[in-house]
């Protein structure tokens, strides 16, 4: 066309360059020529991103209304150096599996580490509450003994029923076929006192109250409350941890009780309308075959479920960071955790228990 | 140029429990302008900002934004009229899951049908027009400064070229100097993107160097509105300790010296 290209009719826009026109004005800005300037007298509307469209052809402007022209001149002095998208090269190297295992192993050390400090720093305070008992924060035990533990026993006490019930259904089922009906008290009352009553309701609270304490130290933690304690020179420990460590030591055992009564009598009953074995008869039956060592192995776990759950609740709840990410993740992984230690500890028991002779 | 009104509210009515906090409150903003709200601690500022944009409902009254009836409006509408607004919270309120530019990104890849590349330069743009350098986009909001934090709130409030800015107290906990280069920042963007701008705020500098107009809130209404100037002649005792205090001396003789 012309031979001088600064002679040559400025690129007239017209209408919306708006993000909604991005590709049209996009299209005629690319069919110009580079050095073509552009006429802005007839845009009707202009934004940041038909600006940016504009002031990153890097061409020159005129014509737009004074707003145009400071919009343009913002985006233009904002506009950030065409930075190239930063590629990372992942190349496999052999050896790089190894690694990770490795890592991985290295870091289920270190948090095993972690732990175990955490487990030695609440003993610590513990036996020095033990020294001197007036320290402990009465109020705060109870509070928690009330939400672990009181509020607790509905649910408690319907799943020990519910599984007294399952048991007489499947035991009867099954021993009806040898006329050892009666043998279904033994059957219920061994495995609810000695395992089930115990570790369902461990299983039970650690989701529901080890979930609670990791969210509640984790959301003091993000919002800096655990600083201001230390700051005042109050231990976090002996305010935040040791009222529920104590709390779910003391109930738990409770709640593990109240599972096995209402275990027994669902047991009971079902065995009453399904084999007709009076309860009369099922006490006699239970208290001939069942001795009460049955019922104290299962009691005696109790308190060690509780400092595990307690002890894994709190322990994560100290290791939540800033973000609301991390809070979530801490919550869920200390109910896995719990839940998994608890069964862990619960075959040690009967390990021992085992060998013992018991 | 006629002056629009974008935001109406009358006779605006915020109940909780027993506790009045606004009562046949009204009030009008003009497009275009900045308006500085100010009132006790208490005096629901939070609450009216909160009203308006939609997050809770009020007792009683009207409200229209950008023309749409917030209150009578059904879920899409005000949904549309929510997308012409952008709302910066008193510490940002960014996703902390994503960084900086995901951040700002998140608003257009919900709102709009824009290609990845566009919308990561987009994004760019705006954290460098509010000032972060450039290395901000890939942080995560944990890694920022308080003052980082907010900007970068500002440019997520940006990122779908709102008519109408909502600022929560966007100078509190920065230092003087970032405060008054915010300050700066707000008029440029004001100026370039022709923003109308409801900012809540405590700072006396901010209101001398920003505002338009001003209202106060107070006896759970808007007790006076007016310029800078207006409100050192309100009779009233509050107001008059408000802007004749030590502090509003101090930002009257900054401005003027």
């Amino acid at each position: 066309m012309a031979a001088d290209t600064s002679r040559e009719a400025p690129l007239a826009l017209a209408g919306p360059v708006t993000l909604g026109t991005l590709d049209e004005t996009g299209a005629r800005l690319r069919r110009a020529k580079a050095d073509v300037a552009v006429d802005l007298s007839a845009v009707t509307a202009l934004d940041t991103a038909g600006a940016w469209l504009l002031a990153s052809s890097g061409r020159a402007f005129g014509g737009g209304d004074a707003a145009q022209t400071l919009l343009l001149r913002t985006v233009q002095d904002a506009l950030p150096a065409p930075a190239k998208a930063p590629r990372r090269k992942m190349r496999y190297r052999a050896g790089d599996g190894l690694a990770s295992v490795g890592m991985a192993v290295g870091r289920l050390l270190a948090a095993t580490g972690e732990s175990l400090g955490f487990l030695g720093l609440v003993m610590a305070r513990l036996s020095g509450l033990l020294l001197r008992p007036r320290r402990l924060r009465l109020t705060a035990l109870v509070h928690h003994m009330q939400e672990v533990g009181l509020n607790a026993v509905p649910i408690v006490a319907l799943m020990g029923f519910l599984i007294g019930v399952v048991l007489a259904f499947q035991g009867a089922a099954q021993l009806r076929q040898f006329g050892a009906e009666v043998f279904v008290v033994d059957l219920i009352a061994v495995s609810i006192l000695r395992e089930l009553g115990i570790l369902l309701t461990a299983i039970i609270v650690a989701g529901r109250s080890a979930s609670t304490f990791t969210a509640a130290i984790g959301s003091m933690k993000m919002r800096e409350e655990i600083d201001a304690i230390r700051v005042l020179g109050l231990d976090p420990i002996a305010l935040l941890v040791l009222p529920r460590f104590l709390a779910l030591v003391i109930v738990l055992p409770i709640l593990g009780f109240v599972a096995s009564l209402s275990g027994l009598f669902g047991g009971g009953l079902m065995a009453w309308i399904e084999l007709g074995i009076t309860p009369s008869q099922f006490r006699t039956q239970m208290l001939a075959d069942v001795s009460a060592a049955q019922a104290l192995v299962g009691l005696v776990k109790a308190p060690v479920f509780a400092a595990i759950i307690a002890l894994v609740g709190c322990h994560q709840g100290f290791q939540v960071k800033g973000d609301a990410e991390s809070l979530g993740l801490r919550t869920s992984r200390a109910v896995v955790i719990a839940i998994f230690l608890v069964i862990v500890m619960d075959a040690l028991f009967s390990v021992f228990f085992a060998v013992w002779g018991i | 140029m006629p002056t629009e009104t974008v935001i109406a509210i009358q006779g605006l009515t915020n109940r909780f429990g027993k506790t009045i906090v606004h009562e046949n409150l009204s009030l009008d903003v003009r497009r275009g302008e900045v308006l500085g709200v100010v009132g006790a601690s208490g005096s629901g500022k939070s609450v009216l900002l909160r009203s308006i944009v939609g997050l809770m409902t009020p007792s009683a009254g009207q409200i229209t934004l950008l023309g749409t009836d917030v209150l009578g409006a059904s879920a899409a509408d005000r949904a549309a009229a929510g997308a012409r607004t952008g709302v910066m919270f008193q510490d940002g309120a960014l996703f902390s899951a994503l960084t900086v530019r995901e951040n700002v990104e998140a608003p257009m890849r919900e709102r709009l049908k824009v290609d990845p590349v566009t919308r990561r330069a987009l994004a760019d743009l705006r954290i460098a027009m509010v000032g972060l350098p450039a290395t901000a986009g890939d942080l995560y909001p944990a890694a920022l400064s308080g003052g980082m934090r907010k900007r970068a709130g500002l440019a997520r409030a940006l990122s779908l070229d709102p008519e109408i800015l909502f600022l929560d107290e966007p100078t509190a906990g920065l230092d003087p100097i970032s405060a008054s280069a915010f300050d700066t920042l707000l008029i440029s963007l004001r100026d370039a993107l022709g923003l109308t701008v409801f900012l809540v705020t405590h700072d006396l500098d901010t209101l001398q160097a920003t505002c338009d107009r001003i209202a106060v809130l107070a006896d759970r209404r808007v007790l006076v509105t007016g310029t800078m100037a207006e409100m050192r002649d309100v009779a009233d005792p509050w107001v008059h300790a408000y802007f004749h205090g030590p502090r509003a001396h101090a930002a009257l003789a900054a401005a003027e010296g």
